[in-house]
């Protein structure tokens, strides 16, 4: 088994947990920590992609371009990675990342949607950046379907993609099934990010890695969306466990998630009841906290919010649906109340 | 006497183009559907365009040309094709009504500016997210200044064909600039999500509206209920779920108060399916549009 290229997405995954609130100092200080600790590829973008600062996901505290040129500043070995959803970002968001020193774009979609990624892939490869797929809420379609979509990517340039478990609602079985189905199906590198909605961020990034994995995403102290992803500073241990030359530092890691980040951090992201539910329910991660926030709003428990939405299929990037699904419960609520 | 009619012809023999026709079947109006044109002789749209007793051809435009009495031309073809086709229905002094991306002549949405560009012999539909969302941002904008719009429109993946999901981008950029431009926005934002569920979800639009200062709520909700009214005149599925939602939220300048309308559009079902309120608030749209150049011909002739 070869070692996997690990991405930290701290800085783009972690911009859920910290509201979109991340300072040009903080991400200077994590990147350089990221590099120093030898971490090959660092994503730095708004949470919901390149032009995601709006009402719908919330604004950006400070333009993430400017983000992106901080993170590529103080980086001496490691690439910086940006976060693109066609329908969000545009080709325009793209170009202006590539200026600022990206060299590596994840072209991300539903996992039944790859055909809106042609001309965002085009793109890529003529500003010759490396062009990663993002097979999004992949628990939700069968291998066969994932592999298919994985094709598509490939054909419209995509040096590898992504089986992304948006909701954290995978078990190790259906890591495996997906990369395998993926592995068949395309030449490029297969990858895989996880979240640790039901506790198994870890476990799901082995079982993708056993399965043949040559990219794995982590975020330093787990910090992303729902309950977070796989930690890097984890995975950097759990690959030293196997023997792997993985180029990174596992304690200088666990010392930069410690008494760099852990201080930035509004709360650790752990599964917890409504972090449980969105892998249960198998909703994306980043409604977590619209989901509270609705539920103040309207008097309602998140977690009946949550299970409804996942009752009514909603995909990634859906946030405004928490509200519609919210004032459809009090509604219903209100009539029962005599 | 017949009444009199001006004889329209479309342009495009796809889904877009046969949901038009079935409107006009259903609802002529001022106008005589007299020729449906494509260029694929063994589509289904012309066959199915024969059989309800319409001339065809499937000479394009060319066959459009030819006849000297077709005053109002509904293109639904492509932009590439209607980039073509735009100097060619001109020349011959036609008016265009354009379905697709190209934009050759102005924006409409038809109870925010149609009135505007009467004297106009091409004007464009924008996407469908700007059709079903400028109208309520007009209705804000006309009550208080609008710093910001925001609109997200979610769309049954089946309804996506394969020219927006080609050119996703165009749908971002067209759809926000509609919304400056006629919305009356002073910036705006449109994002766009394929929801592959089944069976197929309505269309659905949330719309995010920041006043540039404070507001009259009562005022804004009596605006917004004038135009939802107004637009189902055309588009009877168009409908918005609950009362407008007034909020604050945290911007890069501070807490600022915010109007949240979710906005679902049926389609009627004419030949798209009712999911589709997409496409059919476009040929729902674009045959108002029709009927006023119609009606306004009719009358200069009277």
């Amino acid at each position: 088994m070869k070692a996997p290229r690990i991405t930290d997405s701290c800085l783009r995954d972690g911009s859920h947990p910290m509201r979109h609130q991340f300072t040009v100092e903080q991400v200077r200080t994590l990147a350089r920590a990221l590099d120093e600790a030898g971490v090959p590829v660092i994503e730095v973008s708004h949470g919901d992609g390149l032009g995601g600062s709006s009402i719908q996901y919330g604004f950006s505290h400070t333009p993430e371009m400017e983000l992106i040129s901080a993170a590529r500043e103080v980086c001496a070995r490691a690439k910086i990675a940006v976060l693109l959803l066609p329908g969000v970002g545009t080709q325009n968001e793209l170009r202006e990342a590539a200026r600022r020193g990206a060299t590596v774009v994840r072209i991300a979609t539903q996992c039944t949607e790859a055909d809106v990624s042609q001309q965002h892939f085009g793109l890529a490869k003529e500003l010759g950046m490396e062009a990663l797929g993002f097979l999004m809420m992949a628990h939700m379609r069968p291998p066969e379907l994932l592999a298919e979509q994985a094709a598509l990517m490939e054909s419209y340039g995509a040096d590898g993609v992504y089986v992304v478990d948006s909701a954290g609602a995978m078990l190790p079985g259906d890591a495996t099934a997906r990369v395998r189905a993926l592995k068949n199906a395309i030449r490029g590198d297969v990858g895989f990010h996880a979240h640790n909605n039901l506790g198994f961020a870890l476990g799901n990034s082995l079982a993708a890695l056993e399965a043949g994995a040559a990219q794995i995403d982590g975020c330093l102290r787990g910090l992303g969306a729902g309950s977070g992803n796989a930690p890097t500073e984890l995975l950097a241990a759990m690959l030293d466990k196997l023997g792997l030359e993985s180029g990174l530092d596992t304690f200088k890691l666990c010392d930069a998630a410690e008494h760099l980040l852990a201080p930035m951090m509004p709360f650790q992201p752990i599964p917890n009841r409504d972090a449980i539910t969105i892998g249960y329910a198998g909703v994306y991660s980043t409604f977590l906290l619209h989901a509270r926030r609705a539920g103040e709003q309207f008097g309602l428990d998140p977690r009946d919010i949550l299970v409804e939405l996942g009752r009514r299929k909603a995909m990634a990037g859906q946030e405004d649906w928490i509200l519609d699904v919210a004032q459809d419960l009090a509604r219903a609520k209100k009539a029962k109340t005599p | 006497m017949p009444t009199p009619r001006i004889k329209a012809a479309i342009l495009g023999s796809g889904n877009i183009g046969s949901d038009l026709m079935f409107k006009l079947l259903r609802d002529p109006g001022a106008l005589e559907l007299s020729l449906f044109a494509g260029i694929d002789p063994a589509s289904d749209g012309l066959a199915r365009a024969r059989a309800h007793g319409i001339a065809t051809s499937d000479r394009g435009i060319a066959a459009i040309l030819e006849d000297r009495d077709i005053k109002i031309v509904f293109d639904a073809t492509s932009a590439k094709a209607h980039a073509r086709h735009a100097a060619a229905l001109a020349a011959a002094g036609k008016i265009a009504i354009d379905l697709t991306p190209a934009a050759r002549g102005p924006y409409v949405v038809p109870p925010a500016n149609l009135r505007e560009h009467l004297d106009a012999s091409n004007v464009n539909l924008i996407t469908c997210g700007g059709q079903a969302t400028i109208p309520l941002v007009h209705a804000v904008g006309r009550v208080t200044p609008v710093a910001y719009a925001e609109i997200v429109s979610t769309v049954a993946s089946r309804s996506a064909g394969p020219g927006t999901r080609q050119n996703i981008d165009e749908f971002t950029f067209t759809t926000a600039r509609g919304l400056e431009v006629i919305g009356g926005a002073k910036a705006a934002k449109a994002l766009i999500i394929l929801n592959p569920a089944e069976p197929p979800i309505m269309m659905r639009n949330t719309i995010y509206v920041l006043p540039a200062g404070d507001f009259d709520e009562a005022a804004v909700t009596q605006s917004l209920e004038h135009m939802t009214a107004e637009v189902q005149r055309y588009v009877p599925g168009y409908r918005l779920k609950g009362a407008p939602v007034f909020d604050s939220i945290r911007t890069p300048a501070g807490p600022r108060r915010t109007i949240t309308l979710l906005l679902e559009v049926t389609g009627a079902g004419d030949y798209l399916p009712a999911y589709a309120g997409n496409l059919d608030i476009m040929t729902a749209s674009a045959c108002r549009v029709a009927q006023v150049f119609a009606e306004r011909l009719l009358a200069s002739a009277a």
